[in-house]
């Protein structure tokens, strides 16, 4: 136990240390996507009934950053670690595979909400209500962190150079993140791209994290719960049989 | 009775190539041990299998008795290895590399022997400072103190010495030593063979996989041919002397001595066939010249 502990401390002081970086720099870039965006879609429709595009777009912002960031920390410890060999230190001591797995996890979601937070403080000046359902917030938000701070465990892992988790990042995580909702209610979209965004996970922490916010939402939040809530679970248990197995690890 | 360290026929194989092949020695306790061997050799393949690094295809390896894959944690906590690339993490400190190592031991408040490491590594005056800050032979004592957190009775140095300068080489040897001294069992590789030869009781030669010698290190030093007997002779060299002819070196004949005692049999042919000495000189020579003559394929 205290050997995750330990891990987990270490990977949160070490995205903490470069915290202008790790957490202020994207919650900046949220805070100019909010600031364009409203101003030029500031007269769009109302999202929901009583729910103005600018209040809408910020939830789906925090979500995107809370979901980068879960991704990134995760992602680049491991490549990190793999590429200047430091992981033999983790990899010398008797770390259980639950004990590494979840905290790498746990750091990546400290990290997520660390973001999250800091977007919501910089935006909520742009008409952001006081949430309706805190609880039903506050689980996508960590769901959310959790299934992509276990992609970025997996593709940490999985990739041998950082080529290969920008490919990762670039051509998987930010299209899934990008086309999800963040923007837009998927009930603009014509049936096609609807039925697409269906199949996108994020979608749905997306719309779960703004029913915390509106009490409304795309799809019912028992949906998102459990898309959501399955991803992590199948993910986590994949990737404990991958770190069980040494898979990339040990060789 | 349990050995230090216990290896029965493991065998790695990468792709096409043979790293380990059916492997099987054991250290002793309290043993100074080398391992040696050219690039390639298998050594840090070994290494790795021993430490849970890489995965053996079959064989066993015990650390203090506890096998390396069914009592992965107990075996972990016995052994501690000083990796041969020289890395870091660069995000923190010496205490802070330290700490945390020692929290991944699962050991708390380890604060005293961290100090003492530092003290005894030449560290203390650096533990605040950034790793990416030292030099290399700092970083490597840091990777030495790493090691060593959780206080394993069987140590394993992967050429720490590596691009270490001599003054750095020799107190890491000291303090090597005293652990030796200390009762904890200390498996070397290393390029320096007169470190070898300094230090080690017993040495092991490995090439291509497999494990070409295994002795105390007297007698593979004794066992060699190494020893070789330079001459100056009034005339030719008598017909009986020729089974040992080496080479002609600056109008010396050089003789293989298999045995100092043979010395008495050169001279007294050579006074049977009345051929003057003019100077002689014997040369003792280290485990180098058995090195490369067992890498050459010749038996030592």
């Amino acid at each position: 136990m205290y050997s995750f502990v330990t891990l987990l401390k270490k990977e949160i002081l070490r995205f903490w240390k470069v915290g202008f970086q790790t957490v202020m720099a994207p919650v900046l870039t949220a805070l100019l996507y909010q600031m364009i965006f409203s101003h030029v879609l500031s007269q769009h429709v109302e999202a929901y009934p009583g729910v103005s595009y600018t209040a809408f777009l910020i939830p789906g912002l925090a979500m995107m950053s809370m979901a980068q960031n879960a991704f990134a920390n995760s992602s680049s410890s491991l490549i990190q670690s793999k590429i200047t060999g430091s992981i033999v230190f983790l990899l010398l001591p008797p770390l259980s595979a639950p004990a590494f797995f979840g905290a790498y996890l746990l750091a990546s979601i400290v990290r997520g909400l660390a973001v999250g937070a800091g977007v919501l403080l910089v935006t909520a000046g742009f008409g952001l209500p006081l949430p309706a359902q805190p609880l039903w917030l506050l689980a996508f938000a960590v769901l959310g962190c959790g299934v992509l701070g276990a992609l970025g465990i997996m593709a940490g892992i999985w990739a041998d150079k950082f080529d290969q988790l920008a490919a990762f990042q670039n051509f998987l995580i930010m299209p899934l993140t990008f086309l999800s909702g963040v923007f837009y209610s998927i009930n603009s979209l014509p049936p096609l791209w609807r039925g697409v965004s269906h199949l996108n996970p994020v979608f749905y922490m997306i719309d779960g994290f703004r029913y915390g916010f509106f009490g409304q939402a795309d799809v019912s939040p028992w949906l998102s719960l459990a898309v959501v809530g399955g991803c992590f679970v199948a993910l986590s248990a994949w990737l404990m049989r991958l770190i069980v197995s040494g898979y990339k690890l040990r060789h | 009775m349990t050995h230090a360290i216990s290896i029965d026929a493991v065998s790695k194989r990468f792709a096409s190539l043979q790293a380990l092949d059916r492997i099987s020695f054991t250290v002793e306790h309290g043993e100074f041990f080398a391992l040696l061997g050219p690039n390639g050799a298998g050594k840090t393949t070994l290494i790795s299998a021993m430490a849970g690094l890489s995965r053996a295809d079959s064989g066993r390896i015990r650390i203090m008795g506890l096998d390396t894959v069914t009592e992965t944690r107990d075996a972990r906590m016995k052994l501690g290895v000083v990796p041969q690339e020289l890395v870091f993490d660069p995000f923190f400190s010496v205490r802070e590399t330290l700490t945390f190592q020692s929290g991944y031991f699962g050991i708390r408040r380890n604060d005293a022997w961290v100090d003492e490491l530092l003290h005894k590594l030449g560290l203390t005056d650096k533990a605040n400072v950034n790793m990416r800050a030292l030099s290399g032979g700092m970083k490597r004592r840091v990777m030495v103190a790493q090691a060593l957190v959780h206080r394993p009775p069987v140590i394993v140095l992967d050429e720490p010495t590596a691009g270490v300068d001599v003054e750095l080489r020799q107190s890491l040897w000291t303090f090597v030593k005293e652990l030796n001294a200390a009762g904890h069992t200390i498996v070397l590789t290393t390029h320096y063979l007169e470190e070898a030869e300094a230090l080690c009781s017993r040495i092991a030669m490995m090439k291509k996989g497999r494990l070409i010698a295994l002795e105390n290190k007297d007698t593979l030093l004794s066992r060699s041919a190494a020893r070789e007997v330079s001459l100056q002779l009034s005339g030719e060299l008598p017909a009986s002397l020729r089974p040992l002819y080496l080479r002609q070196q600056d109008g010396r004949h050089i003789l293989a001595l298999p045995d100092i005692s043979q010395l008495e049999r050169v001279l007294g042919e050579l006074r049977l066939a009345a051929v003057e000495v003019r100077e002689l000189t014997v040369h003792e020579t280290g485990l180098e010249q058995v090195f490369v003559k067992l890498m050459h394929g010749g038996q030592a």
